[in-house]
């Protein structure tokens, strides 16, 4: 089932004259309303008069998220605080989060473009729905919550965690459809084993999974473990949450809704766009956003595109499973992890410089886990053992605290983290993504 | 008088303690005790040597974690009940002890204990006040 027939099979022709026409009018919206896109018009001098049609959006200056968080926390919004309805906030780089906010009509969007993505993974409309990632801040639970809300799915609202609840509720309740994190669905499978149950068995036959870079070897496994369906959702909370987009059950890249997000794929170095087909960084404009409108957002994941029909008959242009980054960010257990945080908290600690390094690994189809290994320099060291675990649980809780997901802290000997032409490899991530 | 403790932060790895030791006999650096606290990552070696600043200097070039605490090392009559004895002055005058550890050789015809305490200064008071001896920098390199 199509969730919205009109605009996802809509010609492209005429897809094209509605993001010109949603084009023109975001510009005027955020030239009048933002003071920081204001700025960042006038400084490379372009005008709302400018933009005549969606191919001159070439012209408009990139955003960051650095500018997310040299503005924080309410400089590239377009609204003021009483229009908005819900905020949620991601950790982000260094020191301030990041912050979005939601105006009524930007919740229905999301509502709207989750209901496609659902639809595109195969649900329909007497479906119930376990959403098993966490709700709250994170964008995952809510965004799947208000999809199915405007589907009219049943929904099973049990966010992460409880891995016996869930696979009992299952049981119970029998709902065919699963939203959680891929390396979580994962997990899930060992759970139902322990406890006696054929996870072939399962009352799952699709699941849409996200949040987190895998592979299609892992998307194999899942599949053949619960014996169901599993596909990939693509989001980002400065765009909207999940529901950027999803791929069909032809599994030939994931349907991105044009029509509201806008995709460039560019070269990052030059900023100019790759032909179509070639990796590059994507960008995205949101054209009907109203409260932090963003207007060529660099999501700094590296993807393929294509405007080639999909037999599942949408003509909304497919992007590949995101190919890596183009910075230093890691995705653990769907939480997104900039290295910068990690070091920001041990500058904190003793206001020392300590070398470290993040190792991530997810052992035997578990979780993602996590160790900051850090070396012990004369400034932490202490002969009492007492010290040395107060130093220890303090890196923890702090690190933890900055990032939202249980870390193990390992210390270690000076010159044990290997360094290559003087510089430390801050990651080593030994998962097979 | 307080002495010097050296203190070396060690990962547990097969053959370290041996590398920290060869690299004290290479600089001439003699150990009169030693004790390791261990736990499921990392130890504590700990020990008081002739040479406490040499030591340490050594250490630094060889990028190990080392540095220097001040503990008080105490004569105690090796008999039943010496250290009790000790340890019923320290009671008294609410002293603390972080942890202890014994010379490897006697001191005389007594055993020779070093204690860790969170006050040194006020333990040294009161135990030589109570007339336990401890022991200098100066007689522990004369063993």
């Amino acid at each position: 089932m199509i969730w919205n027939e009109p605009i996802e099979t809509m010609p492209p022709e005429d897809l094209k004259n509605l993001q010109s026409e949603r084009l023109v009018s975001l510009v005027r919206y955020v030239y009048e309303r933002c003071p920081l896109y204001k700025k960042k018009f006038d400084e490379i001098g372009v005008l709302p008069s400018d933009i005549k049609g969606i191919e001159d959006i070439t012209q408009l200056p990139f955003t960051t998220k650095m500018d997310m968080r040299d503005s924080y926390p309410w400089g590239l919004f377009s609204r003021p605080r009483t229009d908005l309805v819900e905020i949620h906030v991601s950790s982000g780089t260094t020191g301030n989060p990041t912050l979005v906010g939601y105006t009524r009509d930007d919740i229905r969007l999301w509502g709207e473009v989750m209901a496609r993505a659902l639809c595109c993974a195969g649900a329909e409309r007497d479906d119930t729905i376990q959403i098993a990632y966490g709700y709250g801040l994170f964008t995952g639970g809510l965004g799947f919550h208000y999809g199915a809300m405007e589907m009219g799915l049943t929904i099973i609202p049990i966010s992460s965690g409880q891995t016996k609840r869930q696979i009992k509720i299952m049981q119970d309740i029998q709902p065919r459809i699963l939203a959680c994190t891929p390396s979580y669905c994962l997990y899930m499978v060992d759970a139902a084993k322990e406890m006696g149950i054929d996870p072939r068995s399962s009352s799952w036959q699709i699941a849409v999974l996200g949040a987190e870079p895998w592979s299609e070897a892992m998307c194999h496994e899942i599949e053949q473990a619960w014996d169901l369906l599993a596909t990939d959702i693509y989001g980002l909370s400065e765009i909207c949450g999940p529901g950027v987009a999803q791929e069909c059950p032809y599994k030939s890249g994931l349907h991105l809704c044009s029509d509201v997000f806008y995709p460039e794929v560019i070269d990052p170095e030059t900023g100019r766009p790759v032909p179509e087909g070639q990796d590059g960084e994507l960008v995205i404009t949101t054209l009907t956003k109203q409260g932090v409108p963003m207007i060529r957002y660099r999501t700094r994941d590296i993807v393929s595109m294509t405007h080639e029909p999909c037999r599942c008959g949408r003509t909304s242009p497919r992007t590949s499973k995101i190919k890596g980054r183009t910075d230093d960010m890691i995705v653990v257990r769907g939480i997104n992890v900039f290295p910068s945080q990690i070091e920001h908290v041990l500058l904190g600690i003793e206001g020392t410089h300590p070398h470290y390094q993040i190792v991530i690994d997810r052992k035997e189809h578990k979780l993602d886990e996590v160790e900051i290994v850090v070396e012990v320099d004369e400034t932490i060291f202490s002969d009492e053992i007492k010290r040395m675990h107060a130093i220890e649980q303090k890196i923890k809780k702090e690190i933890e605290s900055v990032l939202s997901i249980g870390v193990n802290v390992r210390l270690v000997e000076p010159k044990t983290i290997a360094r290559s032409e003087g510089k430390a490899q801050r990651v080593i991530d030994k998962r097979q993504l | 008088m307080k002495i010097k403790q050296l203190s070396v932060f060690l990962e547990n790895r097969k053959g370290r303690l041996y590398e920290v030791c060869l690299i004290l006999g290479q600089a001439g650096i003699n150990i009169r005790a030693l004790t390791i606290a261990e736990t499921e990552t990392f130890g504590v070696l700990r020990m008081v040597v002739d040479k406490p600043a040499a030591a340490v200097e050594s250490f630094r070039r060889h990028s190990i974690t080392a540095n220097l605490t001040d503990v008080v090392a105490v004569e105690v009559p090796d008999t039943p009940g010496g250290l009790a004895g000790v340890l019923k002055i320290l009671t008294e005058h609410d002293l603390n002890v972080e942890y202890m550890y014994g010379f490897v050789e006697k001191f005389s015809e007594n055993a020779l204990l070093v204690f860790r305490f969170d006050e040194p200064d006020r333990a040294y008071q009161v135990l030589t006040s109570a007339g336990v001896n401890v022991i200098g920098e100066h007689d522990i390199e004369g063993l």
